[in-house]
């Protein structure tokens, strides 16, 4: 149950930002989520849309250089200590976390965490293993 | 120019692949092969005849007479030291046709410089000029896999620029077919390519990586292209250029050298061992020198050419100093020439930039860019003196080969390229990563280095 990132280099000038996401919505795609990871000089965009083959056609034929991982979401209680709990577990997995990012789906009273791991097989095999709801594409959509 | 830097620099040429061929190895000119000793002989024959001609322009006249050169104090090849030195300036003090040692109704041709540094030059050719450089154009071309049975597409600019007419009366002279494409409209050239099926291609080395990225991004795979052999020139490229060209492509490109103020292309070309370009001695004597003491360098080591040329009728031109940087290879090569070889071009001695007292040469930054894995060729050195002290900066392109999702692997591939620099120029440069295609292509020379010092106030 992985789900496919799109990243993206963008560097860190007016404008950069928004040239990809005006293609995105001129070719009718949506964003799920994304997040920004900046230096001074540039960023990586990791974005999560509908339909990701499509958003990477549209995006390569622009120009842009965009990179495809596969990320780990897991569905958590919107309270304190949601994201805790789940750490817990992966660190007593000894799986390494190459980056996270969260947001809240649908208004509802659930969280998304999206993990990006080393080894994304191991880890969702530890997750389901300890009862975390690890979703797909599908749900995620 | 300080002989540290030239040591640092290893002779591009020297070493491997000693023993193959990559093409079958032909000689157009006998000249080509003629005894060392029996060479050295025409060359002081055809010297003193230059002076004699050189004689009949005010320019020389006067340094003549004041010098007491006369053709017959030319006892052996070493008197040559004695003779001036032209430069660039002294073209331009007798701009347009000052240097020129024939009636004006005898010049079959008149071609210029590019005017990359300054205003252009003006060359002219009698029709017997015309003829041996067609002939010197043959025989690098020759030695580069050129037969009679192929078409070639000439994307060099025809017009005042030597490349185009030059390549093209030596095509002519082997009789293969020519496409006289020009420079430019790239949508074009692939057309020409995909519908005419040329087995050779001559264009500078940038436009023809420019013309494979023009074909990836209309879906072409270049390496389903006829295209088998290139002759590059008219800029300066590395090795490692060759080879990623070599790899995208599936050409084989051949390295070729000449400048128009000695004739054009022509002067050298590689042949099929492809270990430097062989210098065409029968009509050109080459000196290498150290660019400050103007002294000559060691075989091997990096200095200046200055060219003599031995057949010019129209503009005899003696000791030229071309400002490119080379390095002589003096031993006999498997191809069977008798010639001395030089190696790439691999800098001016007037693009040298000093940074913090240190010599630096733009190849030397596009070799340790090329030496990191992953990173197009596609480059830009900005220096400028914010403050007291020189800083340079190094955008590089991000490419699909390189790029990661995670950050840590982004900052790792500039330092990595950060340290190539480091050990290629002994500099530290701010390196900057950027977009795709945001750095411009160019048809004809790139823009490689901007030194905003020049602006400043």
């Amino acid at each position: 149950m992985k789900i496919h990132q799109l990243s993206m280099f963008l560097e860190n000038k007016p404008g950069r930002l928004s040239e990809p996401c005006r293609l995105l919505a001129d070719a009718g795609i949506s964003i799920v989520t994304l997040s920004l990871a900046d230096t001074q000089q540039f960023g990586i965009m990791r974005l999560i849309v509908h339909d990701w083959e499509k958003a990477r056609k549209v995006l390569e034929s622009a120009g842009c250089v965009v990179n495809v991982t596969e990320v780990v979401a897991t569905e958590v209680d919107d309270q304190p200590g949601g994201l805790a709990k789940i750490l817990e577990v992966i660190e007593q997995a000894k799986v390494n976390i190459e980056y996270m990012y969260a947001f809240t789906f649908r208004s509802g009273d659930k969280a998304v965490l999206v993990f990006r791991f080393n080894d994304p097989d191991a880890a969702v095999e530890v997750l389901k293993a300890k009862g975390i709801n690890v979703i797909g594409n599908v749900e995620l959509y | 120019m300080s002989n540290r830097v030239l040591r640092q620099n290893r002779c591009a040429f020297s070493g491997v692949n000693m023993s193959s061929f990559v093409v079958e190895n032909r000689i157009w000119d006998p000249a080509e092969l003629m005894q060392r000793q029996e060479r050295a002989a025409l060359q002081l024959e055809r010297l003193r005849e230059t002076v004699a001609r050189a004689a009949r322009v005010p320019f020389y006249q006067k340094i003549f007479e004041k010098d007491g050169i006369t053709p017959e104090k030319l006892k052996t090849l070493d008197d040559l030291r004695r003779l001036p030195f032209t430069t660039k300036d002294d073209m331009r003090d007798n701009y347009p046709l000052g240097l020129c040692a024939v009636p004006r109704a005898e010049l079959a041709r008149i071609h210029g410089s590019s005017g990359t540094t300054g205003v252009p030059t003006f060359v002219g050719y009698t029709k017997n000029d015309l003829k041996i450089w067609a002939n010197l154009c043959a025989r690098f071309l020759v030695a580069g896999g050129l037969r009679p049975e192929h078409t070639v597409q000439v994307a060099f600019g025809y017009g005042l620029f030597t490349g185009g007419f030059g390549l093209h009366y030596g095509i002519e002279e082997v009789g293969a077919a020519i496409i006289p494409a020009a420079s430019g409209n790239t949508p074009r050239q692939i057309m020409l390519m995909r519908d005419l099926e040329p087995d050779v291609l001559i264009c500078t080395p940038s436009y023809a990586l420019n013309v494979a990225e023009v074909m990836h991004s209309m879906g072409l795979d270049p390496h389903g292209m006829s295209v088998k052999y290139a002759h590059f020139g008219g800029e300066m490229w590395t090795e490692d250029l060759r080879v990623e060209i070599e790899n995208q492509t599936g050409i084989l490109a051949f390295n070729n050298y000449g400048l128009s103020e000695i004739i054009g292309p022509g002067v050298s070309g590689e042949c099929a061992v492809r270990e430097g370009m062989h210098l065409q001695e029968d009509h050109f004597l080459v000196e290498c020198l150290d660019p400050e003491t103007l002294e000559p360098v060691e075989d091997y080591a990096y200095g200046e050419l200055v060219i003599t040329a031995l057949t010019r009728e129209a503009m005899p031109m003696i000791r030229y100093r071309t400002r490119d940087i080379a390095a002589m290879d003096p031993c006999l090569c498997e191809c069977g020439r008798t010639t001395r070889r030089m190696s790439r071009v691999m800098g001016r001695s007037d693009d040298m930039l000093i940074i913090r007292g240190v010599n630096v040469f733009p190849s030397q930054i596009e070799e340790a860019l090329l030496a990191v894995e992953g990173t197009a060729p596609h480059y830009l050195i900005e220096v400028d003196r914010p403050g007291a002290l020189d800083e340079v900066s190094v955008k590089v392109e991000v490419n699909p080969g390189f790029f990661s999702d995670k950050m840590s692997e982004m900052q790792d591939l500039r330092d990595r390229i950060d340290r190539k620099i480091q050990g290629y120029t002994g500099l530290h440069a701010r390196v900057e990563l950027v977009a795709p295609k945001t750095i411009e292509r160019s048809a004809g020379k790139a823009v490689r280095v901007i030194d905003h010092r020049l602006t400043r106030k």
